[in-house]
Formats: structure tokens, sequence, C-alpha cells
């Protein structure tokens, strides 16, 4: 348990090895260790952003959704009250198409009545002379009573 | 005991505590001691080998397992080397960090060769205290004690690297005058008092490394004495205060490499600060 130049030996090899570990010992495994903590607080952030993207890519979503079912809502809608439209419209439409058919006939029957009144109006003028004329025993001339009868014809 | 009975328990216990000296013998030049007496005959000029010798095997050990780790260091997973390696290095970096105000990179460093260092040197108390001693006298050598952190001469080594250091950064922080105003009027800032405060502060000063040194080196030699005294019991009784003796050392070793380590760096720290 002398003090003698260990001291001194001992000295050096300390200094000889803390010099070592300065230059070659602490730097790489330092380096090493810090770059390594902030690749993973690098991740950790990525992370937290992707999370926080990923939130608001669903909100987006959902936001999208919701405005195509108000489209989609609102176009069905729509046609709901087009479909209807029509369906007023083809209506009206047969309506308009049943009444003029209604007129028309009844101009046609009209025009038929006139017409059998008139062959009838004929008819009776023809029968009234048949008449007078087997009344008369044929005293009568159609042709010198023709204009007679025509008028008798008319006021009928 | 593997000495045997044939030996007395006091030359069995000093034959264990002395250390492998090789120096200048007044009677016999440079050779190596036989005896302790020998050994304390050579005086300052001898060496012990057994202390320089394991230390700096133990410095080599430590240089070469960090730097593999450092060469295979990744920024990726790491492995299980590196993994130790860097949970050493972020405890001593956590270390500097909280107890060292200032920046400096070669205190960290410092920090992480002193804790590494002396924790193997402290470790090698583990194996039983007879196997290295026996092995090398079956190889004609008389002495061996392994352990160099019971060798005053190592922690006190120690210790006066940390002091040049202490001295290095006072100067180069504060500069000559700096220091020197420093050593002279505190604690009380009087001119009739720089006599009383020279005397104070120097002491105070030099208790650094000798309390630093001599701390280490106490409690590791209690530590031997004690393992060395176990061992002289029947040998089956060895174990029984061996073991638990042991296992409280895990602590005491590692306790006193981190007390040397954090008392170091506060040195360092206090010799960076301005008063």
């Amino acid at each position: 348990m002398n003090i003698n130049m260990t001291l001194i030996g001992q000295t050096i090899a300390f200094a000889i090895f803390v010099w070592f570990c300065i230059k070659y010992v602490w730097p790489p495994i330092s380096s090493a260790l810090h770059e390594r903590q902030k690749k993973i607080a690098d991740g950790l952030d990525a992370a937290s952003r992707a999370s926080r993207d990923l939130e608001l890519a669903q909100e987006q979503a959902a936001q999208t959704l919701r405005e195509s079912k108000e489209q989609a809502s609102q176009i069905l809608d729509q046609a709901n009250k087009r479909s209807a439209q029509i369906v007023e419209e083809a209506r009206e439409q047969a309506r308009a198409e049943g009444e003029r058919l209604i007129t028309s006939a009844r101009a046609e029957i009209d025009q038929e009545i006139q017409r059998a009144k008139d062959d009838l109006r004929a008819q009776v003028s023809h029968l009234a002379v048949t008449g007078a004329e087997r009344v008369l025993e044929n005293s009568v001339d159609e042709k010198a009573h023709r204009k007679l009868l025509d008028e008798l014809a008319a006021e009928l | 005991m593997a000495a045997g009975n044939e030996v007395s328990p006091t030359y069995y216990i000093q034959h264990h505590l002395q250390n492998l000296t090789f120096g200048k013998h007044p009677e016999n030049g440079w050779s190596l001691a036989h005896s302790a007496e020998e050994a304390r005959e050579m005086g300052f000029w001898a060496i012990h080998l057994d202390t320089m010798g394991w230390s700096i095997a133990m410095g080599l050990l430590f240089i070469w397992v960090f730097r593999k780790a450092g060469k295979m260091a990744t920024t990726g997973v790491p492995g299980g080397l590196q993994n130790a390696v860097e949970m050493v290095v972020e405890f001593i970096e956590n270390l500097t960090r909280a107890t060292f105000h200032g920046r400096n990179p070669v205190i960290a460093p410092l920090a992480l060769t002193l804790f590494v260092w002396i924790l193997l040197m402290n470790t090698l108390k583990i194996i039983p205290v007879d196997y290295f001693p026996e092995l090398f006298i079956r190889l004609g050598v008389d002495y061996m004690k392994i352990v160099p952190t019971t060798d005053p001469n190592a922690t006190l080594g120690m210790a006066l690297g940390v002091f040049c250091l202490i001295i290095y950064y006072s100067i180069k922080v504060k500069g000559v005058g700096g220091f020197a105003k420093e050593l002279s009027l505190t604690p009380f800032n009087h001119w009739a008092l720089i006599p009383f405060n020279l005397v104070l502060e120097i002491i105070g000063l030099l208790v650094k490394p000798l309390g630093l040194g001599l701390r280490l080196f106490g409690n590791m030699f209690a530590g031997e004495v004690i393992f060395i005294l176990i061992a002289l019991l029947p040998f089956w009784a060895i174990w029984l205060l061996d073991v638990p003796w042991a296992i409280f050392h895990i602590l005491v070793v590692t306790l006193q490499a981190f007390i040397f380590t954090t008392l170091s760096v506060v040195y360092l720290s206090a010799a960076h600060e301005h008063h």
C-alpha cells in the first residue's frame, strides 16, 4: 500500500483512456443515439399527423356523403314533381282531346240532322206532290208546279 | 482457504494485500519485490505491475467493447450489445446533463470512461480472492492483487487526473486572475481575510481529489479485507458469508463507480462556474 509511481502511471492511463473515449468511442454512439431519438420523434410526429389527416379525410368523406344524399333527395323530389306535372299535363290533354272529339261529333251529328231534315223535306214535298197528284188524278203538271213545290219544301 | 493450514492467517492476509511491485531497490537495483519490506524500501520509484496491468486490461476491455458498439451503431433497431452500451451512454449523458451546467464536450466522455472503467475494475472483486494469487504463485509470481481499486495509487491516480482537469478548466474559464480571486476572496470578500480565505480554499481544493480517491479506495479495500477474512473460514462455511457479501458488493461496486463519476462531474461543473 505504498504510494509510488503507480500513481503517475494510473494518471497517464486514465488520460489516454479518456482521450480515446472522447475521440473514438463517444461520438459514434452519441450521434447514433441522438439520430435515432430524432427518427423516433419524427415517426411519432408523422403518426400523429397521419391520424389527424385521417380524421380530416373521414370528416370530408362524411360531408361528401351528406351532400350527395341531399342532392339525391333533391333530384328525387324534382323527379317526383316532374312526373306529377307530366301526369297532370297528360290528363289535361286527354280532357281537351275528348272535348274536341265531343264537339266535332256533335257538329257532325248536327250536320247529319240537317241533311236528314233536307232529305225529309224533299221526300215530304215529293210525297205531297204525289199525294196531290193522286188526289187530283194526274191533273197537276209536275213541271208546271215544280217551283211551287220547291217553295213548299223550303218552307218546311 | 487454498493456501493451506500451514500458513498463518496474518501472513495469508498480508500476502493477499500485497501488490506485485517492480522498482529500484537500494540493494538489488531494478527488480521485483519478493516481500512487503522490499516493496516498502523501494520508495516512490516503484510500480505495481498487477495494478497497472489489470487496470489497463479493464480499460482496454471498456474501449474495445464500446468502440465495437460504436462502429456497429445504427440508427435503426439496436442489437443486444448496442442496446446495453447505449443504455450506459444515455445514463451518463443524463447524469452529465443534470449535474454539469455548461457546454463542454469533454465532460460526458470523461464521465463515461470513469464510470465504466471503475465499474469494471471494481467488478474484479467478485472473482474469488484465491484464484489469481494461487494461479500466479504456480507461475512463479509471488504476488497478484487483481482489483486495482483496492490500491490507493490507482484511485488517487484517477483523482489526480480529475484534479488536473479541475485546475485546467478553472484557469481556462476564469483566467489566472479570476481563479486567484476566487481562491483568495471567497468565502469572505475582504482584503484582510485573504490569507484565511487562501488556506481555506486551497484545503478545499485539495480535499476534492483526496476525498475522491480515498473514498473509492477505502470502500474497495475494506470489502476486499472482508472477502479475505471470509476466505479464512473452513471451506464448507465460506459460502454462507461469501455469497451475501458478494451480492452486497454488486451494489457497492456500482455505487462507488457512480459516486466517483458524479462527484468528478460536480467538481468540474464547479470549476466552470463564476462566483
